[in-house]
């Protein structure tokens, strides 16, 4: 397990962790106590997931470019 | 000397030109004749001086024609001539009338055919992967889900589409392109600063920063995707520290960025499936790995219940457990009255065995036994002890003390106390008037023996500055001379004597600080008259 607190993991963190805490679970040799803490925990990441997962938006934009060709700011892009 | 002058009589009627003429004539052809040509050819010597412009020969088997190319076009070239290349050259001719020479001055220039295009790549790739720019370990990996995905390729076109497309489809993320021209000249420097300018962007910008790029470009000819072969877009790929995608061309294609980006898509749709994963997938992942998580624990829940029931059932039961003791515990209580009375009957029998022995006549003779005892007892008594205080008694009279010795022997020690009292003062009289005479003697021994008697005879003693003085060298040495006779002593200078000085009392101080006196007062020296 690691540190990061929940709230902060990547989807792709929160995504391997939950994947140890249901392997864990499902081995079954752990103590009903920690049992019950991983079931709390292994929830709390799937919403995290979920979370991440519905954070899904799409927004393309173009990056203008000034006189030298450096980046100057964005242009919304639609209908593509 | 006719024949050293050129007579022009004595030959054709040709017109007579100046070298300049002709060379301006020549030129004026030249110029006009081939003002745009297009020459193939392989590049001889070059020579890049460092004015920048770049001179070169293109030769075939048979001849060879000068070729310069101006700064300006040098720069802009879009390979890089080497000796052996073949190439097709666009230029114009010109000549150099000043040394009778011409040349082609080239405006364009690209490596000829398929063939030489394909020589120079594998060349680049040699050189890319002798630095170690292919090797796997380079290799970022894709980040899973990218939060914000750069794209390079050309605003308007099927690519971006395609890309867009899918994306949408899996993942819906932030996309930001970058726009580039996809094929010219312009392509390779503009995509080379696009991955740069997206490596430049600070994370947490006005601009976000991707997490992963795609450069990306649909098929075509390899002269089109040229630009994708260039050795800065692929030192630029390779040193991006963004994760990247190459897609460009068909699956077939292979341009240089595909061996040093991160990962190489056959296509942009692919380089999109390989940038996110399927959100619907993930969500019924999520939603899965929940009932696993639930199924696990009810699992663990259950399986303990059974265990827990299997264990209790092992249990016997409560009441069943007292049954014996209960049982024993009556039998016990059933036997108790029978033993008590038993136990009584047994006590009293022996009671009455021992009570028929106990009789009054039998405490009477114990006790008259014991009083005759007591009587012979008291009977010896008192003559015992009239016994023992005679015989003490005895004792004691034997023992008196007597008066008479004791004072005898007090008289006589007295005397002898006395007796050597008197012997004590006898002796210690004669000892005391022994030491005066031997005293007395000492005295006028030391009397006789001192210098001061001899005063008293008439001699004198002279002091030079307080010693004695005994030769009249050391009179003449010393300062204040002084003549002690038996009264006293006397300066030689007539003043008073100066020891033994009298009593000090009636002498007057002697001013200790005379300075600090008023000025009036006569010096020291004064008292003396």
């Amino acid at each position: 397990m690691t540190d990061t607190p929940i709230e902060e993991m990547s989807f792709e963190d929160a995504m391997r962790a939950l994947e140890q805490v249901v392997g864990q679970l499902e081995r079954g040799d752990v103590p009903l106590e920690q049992s019950i803490t991983l079931y709390e925990r292994g929830a709390a990441l799937k919403a995290r997931c979920e979370a991440k997962l519905k954070e899904a938006e799409e927004k393309v934009a173009a990056i203008t470019l000034d006189a030298d060709g450096n980046p100057a700011g964005l242009k919304p892009v639609e209908g593509l | 000397m006719s024949d050293l002058l050129d007579d022009a009589d004595n030959g054709s009627n040709a017109p007579e030109f100046s070298v300049s003429e002709l060379s301006g004539a020549i030129k004026r052809l030249i110029e006009g004749e081939f003002a745009h040509v297009r020459i193939r050819g392989e590049l001889g010597r070059i020579s890049r001086p460092a004015s920048g412009h770049m001179y070169m020969d293109l030769k075939d088997d048979r001849a060879v024609i000068a070729g310069v190319m101006w700064k300006g076009t040098a720069s802009r070239l879009n390979m890089r001539p080497e000796e052996g290349m073949e190439v097709i050259a666009t230029g114009r001719l010109t000549t150099f009338p000043g040394q009778s020479r011409y040349q082609l001055v080239i405006e364009e220039m690209r490596p000829a055919g398929v063939g030489a295009l394909m020589a120079m790549l594998e060349k680049r790739k040699a050189l890319l992967q002798s630095e170690g720019l292919f090797d796997p370990s380079r290799k970022r990996p894709i980040p899973y889900l990218p939060g914000v995905i750069g794209v390079v390729t050309s605003p308007s076109g099927a690519v971006i589409r395609d890309i867009l497309h899918r994306l949408r489809e899996r993942f819906p993320r932030k996309v930001l392109i970058w726009p580039v021209p996809v094929q010219g000249e312009r392509c390779a420097p503009e995509v080379t600063r696009a991955i740069q300018g997206f490596n430049a962007l600070t994370p947490g910008g006005a601009i976000p920063r991707p997490d992963l790029i795609i450069v990306a470009r649909g098929g075509g000819s390899v002269e089109d995707l040229w630009g994708f072969n260039e050795e800065t877009v692929a030192r630029a790929a390779a040193a991006s520290d963004i994760p990247l995608i190459s897609a460009v061309g068909h699956e077939t294609d292979t341009t240089l960025i595909d061996f040093v980006s991160d990962k190489r898509a056959p296509t942009p749709t692919a380089a999109a499936e390989m940038a996110v994963p399927v959100r619907m997938e993930l969500l019924s992942w999520a939603e899965d790995q929940q009932s696993r998580l639930a199924r696990a624990l009810t699992t663990a829940l259950g399986q303990r219940r059974q265990r827990l029931t299997d264990m209790a059932r092992a249990l016997p039961r409560p009441a069943n457990l007292l049954d014996g003791p209960r049982q024993r515990l009556d039998g016990a209580g059933a036997a108790l009255p029978a033993a008590l009375i038993r136990t009584v009957q047994t006590r009293r029998v022996s009671l009455s065995h021992s009570a028929g022995a106990l009789r009054p006549s039998l405490l009477r003779s114990l006790i008259a036994n014991e009083k005759r005892q007591l009587d012979g007892q008291a009977q010896r008594l008192a003559p015992a002890l009239s016994r023992t205080a005679q015989g003490k008694r005895d004792r004691l009279s034997a023992l008196r003390l007597s008066a008479a010795p004791i004072r005898a022997d007090l008289a006589r020690k007295a005397r002898d106390l006395r007796a050597l009292e008197q012997r004590l003062s006898i002796a210690a009289n004669a000892q005391t008037q022994s030491w005066g005479k031997a005293l007395s003697s000492l005295g006028r021994l030391r009397e006789t023996l001192g210098y001061e008697e001899t005063l008293k005879r008439g001699y004198a003693v002279v002091r030079g500055d307080g010693n004695v003085v005994t030769t009249t060298a050391a009179a003449r040495a010393a300062g204040t001379l002084e003549i002690q006779f038996a009264d006293g002593r006397i300066a030689l200078d007539g003043s008073a004597p100066i020891a033994p000085p009298p009593d000090p009392a009636p002498q007057p101080k002697p001013r200790p600080k005379p300075k600090s006196k008023t000025p009036k007062r006569p010096p020291e020296q004064g008292s003396l008259f």
